[in-house]
């Protein structure tokens, strides 16, 4: 079984709501990104989703898009984040790790290969961000023979025909992109994204996690009252890069300190 | 062949093309459709879009013999199509004026452009200025450095200009950007991409928009030449103009379609914006197509002396066509592009803009291969003022500027600097 799949389900036992932290492999450091990973799962990370960096990120903000920039310049490839979700397997079986990216260097390595080496380096699932489910059908089929789960966005815009076909496709949980922009931006409204989230649970059969715009415990806090998950990502790769230019190798420990106050506030 | 009938309706050519982006955007793209498809045919439409062509655009543009050069080259005849007589000075316009009607349709009352050289910003800004539309756009910063003439046009028309910083601060860079903008103000923003790329209908609507410049050649060849031309040449950056061209004589299979892309300092110095000859197919800007990349799927940074063609992808529907053997793609040096600009100006009396200058200068090495009965017609895209700060650096000559100005650069090199600094500021 999937370990998404098996983690949404201990998770719904105990009736808690999935943290599922963002960082963007390769920065501050390439080396920095395994100690990382592990220090997130420490925090309480349920998922952990592992930004792929691509020259052109469209739907991401200035911080995420900072972020890829540098790790670029420390030579961060998808080849390299494979091995560093291979290494994690390592000393993790549990966590699951979810890809998240662009098509671009999917499609350079050629997709058949990639999704046999993101199974083999122990990957969970996959979020293509410029691949919508119109574009995305097989690769998703791809995936799905490798039991890798194709995550999908939705957004406030997203008609009931789209989350039906979203639905369709989707395995181990969607992605509810909570507002109207780029990842890290503005203020999210909890009671539109209760509304939607709402919507959305009837029509679609995996669970659904809510992410953009949630940047500290609080909002984790009540978002998570109404979502199987919340997505964090901005805001710690912003505090990651702080902490790094404070200090080279304290981010780490930095983000499992923070992680672990979100933590609390999730689950208070 | 069948007759051409692409893209289909979920915007594929072939294997190129298709609506690769964000969940966030498809609603905004859907809608963009369903208007489109609506108004594509609608009769009030197309009056008010033929209306401003030839009133605002002074349209049709004409065709150009240019004779004394086809003499000189003792080949084939060259003929020239004149979008650079258009208002603003290139074809560009032709497809912001059906954008901006859409977007008074559908009820934006702001609109956004990426732009590179400046020639779809300053298109989009005038059109805005017509039909009183708030206009942002996007420019990288390293563009709105080498830009500064179109700046300031697009700032006297009343548009906003953005600099962007991100990425390598270019165009595509400029894209991503506006792109992020349609995200976050979908509800009352219009997007007006200036060519042929981007998540469908984008592909499909601009050609449409751009295809009068064909469609116009063929009801003018026969009295020009006699008869349609052996070839259509056009450069290729995003391939508007080069589209906009073909289109009409895709059907007409004896009509050779030839697509000149910037190959820089040599299509093997790395230093180029050749895409369809250099590139190799994957996604970027919402579509499949050809993109000059590394081998880990990162865009890579291009060069071409003219910044309108300086660009690492290309229309989709170029793509299909050269896959399929329709249309054929070379590539022309900033020196041999240089070079047609000069001879274009002083034996025909027309300065062409330096990406143009591409298809001229392709269109010359055909010509002289050719005998003197046949024909070429080139798309002479835009005029070439906006150029003259590069070309007089190319050359090595002094560009006039102002007193100030002058004394700046004097400035600049003397040891007394601070003293004319001084003096300046008085």
């Amino acid at each position: 079984m999937n370990r998404i799949n098996s983690t949404f389900t201990a998770l719904k036992t105990n009736k808690r709501t999935a943290l599922i932290p963002f960082i963007t492999a390769g920065d501050p450091s390439i080396e920095s990104t395994l100690p990382t990973m592990h220090a997130l799962a420490k925090a309480g990370a349920d998922v952990i989703e592992l930004g792929v960096p691509f020259s052109d990120p469209m739907a991401d903000g200035p911080v995420i898009q900072r972020s890829s920039e540098r790790a670029l310049a420390k030579g961060m490839s998808l080849k390299k984040v494979l091995a560093v979700v291979a290494e994690f397997r390592k000393t993790n079986a549990t966590t699951p790790v979810v890809l998240m990216g662009y098509a671009n260097p999917i499609e350079a390595m050629q997709r058949e290969h990639f999704v046999n080496a993101a199974a083999d380096a122990g990957v969970d699932g996959v979020l293509v961000v410029d691949y919508p489910p119109e574009e995305a059908d097989d690769f998703a089929a791809m995936l799905g023979k490798r039991d890798l789960a194709p995550i999908f966005l939705l957004a406030p815009t997203s008609t009931s025909e789209r989350i039906a076909a979203v639905g369709r496709l989707a395995r181990g949980y969607v992605y509810y992109v909570s507002l109207r922009g780029v990842t890290g931006a503005g203020h999210l409204d909890t009671v539109e994204v209760a509304a939607k989230v709402g919507e959305i649970k009837k029509i679609v059969p995996v669970p659904v996690g809510v992410g953009f715009g949630i940047r500290d415990g609080e909002t984790a806090r009540r978002v998570g009252k109404v979502a199987d998950a919340v997505v964090i990502g901005s805001a710690l790769v912003q505090g990651m890069f702080g902490a790094y230019e404070k200090s080279a190798g304290d981010e780490a420990k930095f983000a499992e300190q923070w992680l672990s106050a979100v933590r609390r506030s999730l689950d208070a | 062949m069948n007759l051409y009938d692409l893209p289909d309706a979920r915007g594929h050519f072939g294997q190129y093309g298709g609506t690769f982006v964000a969940e966030t955007l498809i609603q905004a793209l859907d809608d963009l459709k369903a208007h489109y498809a609506k108004y594509q045919h609608d009769a009030e439409f197309r009056r008010e879009f033929e209306y401003e062509l030839k009133h605002f655009v002074g349209r049709p543009s004409p065709i150009y013999h240019a004779k004394r050069w086809s003499e000189q080259l003792g080949g084939a005849q060259i003929y020239l199509k004149r979008e650079d007589l258009n208002h603003t000075g290139a074809h560009k316009v032709n497809n912001c004026i059906g954008q901006a009607l859409l977007a008074k349709r559908l009820g934006k009352p702001r609109v956004i452009a990426e732009t590179g050289a400046g020639q779809h910003g300053v298109a989009t800004a005038t059109v805005a200025a017509r039909y009183g539309l708030e206009c942002v756009v996007y420019m990288g910063s390293e563009d709105v450095k080498r830009q500064a003439q179109n700046v300031y046009r697009m700032k006297l028309l009343g548009a906003t200009v953005v600099p962007v910083e991100s990425g390598s601060k270019t165009l595509k860079d400029a894209l991503n950007e506006a792109l992020r903008d349609w995200v976050t103000n979908v509800d009352n923003t219009f997007y007006i991409i200036g060519t042929v790329a981007g998540p469908h209908p984008y592909p499909m609507m601009v050609r449409d928009f751009q295809s009068i410049i064909g469609e116009e050649c063929i009801a003018q060849m026969p009295e020009m030449a006699g008869r349609q031309p052996d070839a259509v040449l056009a450069c290729v950056g995003g391939g508007s103009n080069a589209m906009g061209i073909f289109y009409p004589y895709i059907n007409h299979e004896n009509v050779r379609l030839i697509g000149v892309e910037a190959a820089g300092e040599g299509l093997d110095s790395g230093k180029h914006s050749a895409s369809l000859t250099k590139g190799v197919p994957g996604v970027l800007h919402g579509n499949r197509t050809y993109l000059l990349q590394d081998e880990n799927g990162q865009i890579i940074e291009t060069h071409s002396v003219s910044a309108g063609l300086d660009y690492p992808g290309v229309g989709p529907e170029h793509a299909y066509l050269k896959d399929i053997g329709r249309a054929e793609y070379v590539g022309i040096t900033d020196d041999e592009a240089l070079k047609a600009f000069h001879e274009c100006c002083r034996i025909e009396g027309i300065i062409p803009a330096l990406e143009s200058s591409h298809a001229i200068a392709y269109a010359t090495k055909l010509a002289a291969t050719m005998s003197k009965d046949k024909v070429l017609l080139v798309n002479l895209s835009g005029r070439g003022d906006k150029d003259m700060h590069t070309v007089s650096m190319k050359s090595g000559l002094s560009f006039y500027c102002h007193p100030e100005c002058e004394l700046g650069r004097h400035a600049a090199a003397s040891p007394n600097k601070e003293q004319i600094v001084q003096l300046l500021k008085r």
